[in-house]
């Protein structure tokens, strides 16, 4: 469904960020894309989804393919038209607005007005915190709530793919927990496929059908999560697993400092 | 008593007007953080379009009316192409500064095709005398409060309900985020400038009528400061109240002390607000979460 090759972005003309990243998202999958601060994880998405634009970033190699058509450097209105809906980092609720209309402003890109009750209804029985909640202004709502007022929006939009940027940022593990499942359900009753790029190795390849693993701009390591979670590197550095269910005691943890076997 | 009955009416009109030229300054703060400088140059060439359909075209000042609108969305479409298009990711600071070079030229343009004599405006709206509780008014400026707040209920109307609405505010909110979800920024603020210059030509429509046209219709453009510090920058209903209570100040000040104190005390006004209460009286305060 989508595709990048070779994809290389650059800020400010001088930074480059992502050196040759390739990846794939096959259609109705969750996949999921690891990787420590830095790595790129979100200039991947925000190059999927035309954002860097505004932030004076470039794709200038590679090519990025959604349902086989090239959307690389297209504006960020019309690759949400074509499908593809970015859940920021940081949840970026409209403050001001309430709840409702924050809704509304994720239904902006569809038309017609006699579906918007429908998905509201649809939107409040994923998230009937939200219901109770319609009327309130965005701003006051606790991290959880905007959260799932974020993916909430991005419901509204009926994307084909959706982007979803560090669900877990700052939220208790319950909640995490419950965002989680309540993602797993719009993928299955929705039938939309989702990129998940997280920092919660553990959660994600919980959840995802297929994982890539980021370091400095470009995938390392690949695999389903039972493959992944097999790998003794990823146990190592991404689930802090020496063996299952035994924490690292601190000598092992200088250890660290050891070579990732994919790097050299 | 009848003096007060007829400076408030008085005070009333002016603020209402004054309303109707803060709104689009409101609106285009809210929606791009510019302060636009030209709001008074747009009231200016509302009236004059409008004198040259009524007086230079014979025209229905009705159609002569929704020409005039249709002219004032073109303005909004064509400052946004050719001003603030090109200066997308420019600071702030860059765009006011290329407002203040609209306003010169936008007058000049007025001059030089109207020339610099202030002319008698053919009353559109009846302006015949009515007398309430003891004083007297025109009825064109009954017809200027009835006006205002009709448009007021309007901009509510659209701010809450429609989907542009929405999403304008959603643009003045996180404009990044905005993007994210498909709105197109560009189209946005186009939007935003051709309503403010759309309730601006309405503004200049209606003080033409009281006063009739000239160069110095522009210089609501200035009074229109007082009003949105007092109303808050951001805020709509701080537009409408701003604007009523600076009208009714000047009012009551020149109809009691006079010596030309009206013209002063608005930016009195400004400065005490700017030191008490800088965001208004409802202006946004930030929202924190604690």
């Amino acid at each position: 469904m989508l595709s990048l090759n070779n994809v290389e972005v650059i800020y400010n003309k001088v930074i480059l960020v992502l050196k040759g990243m390739s990846m794939q998202v096959p259609q109705g999958k969750i996949v999921g894309l690891l990787g420590a601060n830095g790595a790129g994880k979100t200039t991947t998405l925000k190059a999927i989804s035309g954002l860097l634009k505004p932030e004076d970033g470039e794709v200038t190699d590679g090519s990025i393919e959604f349902l086989g058509e090239p959307i690389h450097n297209r504006d960020p209105e019309e690759i949400v038209r074509m499908g593809i809906f970015q859940v920021m980092e940081g949840r970026r609720v409209f403050e001001h607005l309430t709840v409702e209309e924050n809704l509304i402003a994720g239904a902006y890109t569809r038309h017609g007005r006699g579906s918007l009750s429908q998905d509201l209804e649809m939107v409040y029985t994923y998230f009937p915190r939200l219901k109770e909640r319609y009327k309130q202004v965005a701003g006051y709502l606790s991290g959880g709530e905007q959260q799932m007022l974020a993916i909430g929006r991005a419901l509204m939009a009926h994307p084909k793919l959706m982007l979803l940027d560090e669900p877990s940022l700052g939220l208790a593990p319950l909640l995490v927990q419950e965002i989680f499942e309540i993602v797993q359900r719009i993928n299955k009753e929705q039938g939309t496929t989702i990129l998940l790029v997280e920092q919660n190795a553990n959660l994600t390849l919980q959840v995802a059908d297929y994982a890539y693993i980021m370091e400095s701009g470009r995938i390392v390591l690949e695999g389903t999560p039972e493959e992944l979670k097999e790998n003794a590197d990823v146990r190592e550095f991404y689930l802090g697993l020496t063996e299952v269910g035994k924490r690292k005691s601190y000598r092992d943890v200088k250890h660290y400092k050891r070579r990732k076997r994919w790097l050299s | 008593m009848d003096l007060f009955i007829q400076l408030t009416l008085t005070g009333l009109t002016n603020g209402a007007i004054l309303s109707l030229a803060a709104l689009g300054f409101v609106l285009i703060y809210k929606s791009s953080d510019v302060i636009n400088f030209a709001q008074g140059e747009f009231l200016l060439i509302g009236a004059y379009v409008l004198f040259s359909m009524i007086v230079q075209f014979h025209l229905p000042w009705t159609i002569g009316l929704v020409i005039t609108l249709l002219v004032a969305v073109a303005i909004g479409v064509l400052v946004e192409r050719l001003v603030l298009r090109p200066l997308i990711g420019e600071p702030i600071i860059s765009v006011i500064m290329a407002t203040i070079g609209l306003s010169s030229l936008l007058r000049a343009i007025v001059s030089t095709i109207w020339g610099n004599q202030p002319r008698a405006f053919p009353p559109f709206i009846p302006s015949k005398p009515v007398h309430i509780l003891g004083a007297t008014v025109g009825a064109d400026r009954l017809w200027a409060i009835g006006i205002a707040v009709l448009m007021l209920v309007l901009f509510n109307l659209f701010f809450t309900r429609s989907k542009e609405g929405i999403a304008m505010r959603a643009v003045a909110d996180d404009q990044q985020a905005a993007m994210s979800m498909g709105i197109s920024v560009k189209r946005i603020f186009a939007w935003a400038w051709s309503i403010a210059a759309v309730t601006a030509a309405i503004g200049g429509a209606l003080v033409a009528n009281i006063v009739g046209v000239g160069p110095e219709l522009a210089g609501f453009g200035l009074r229109v400061f007082p009003v949105v510090i007092l109303g808050g920058l951001d805020s709509i209903p701080g537009a409408i109240i701003g604007g009523l209570i600076i009208g009714l100040l000047e009012a009551y000040v020149g109809g009691y002390i006079g010596m030309g104190l009206n013209q002063v005390i608005s930016f009195v006004v400004l400065i005490i607000i700017l030191m008490v209460r800088p965001y208004g009286l409802f202006g946004q305060e930030i929202i924190e979460r604690v």
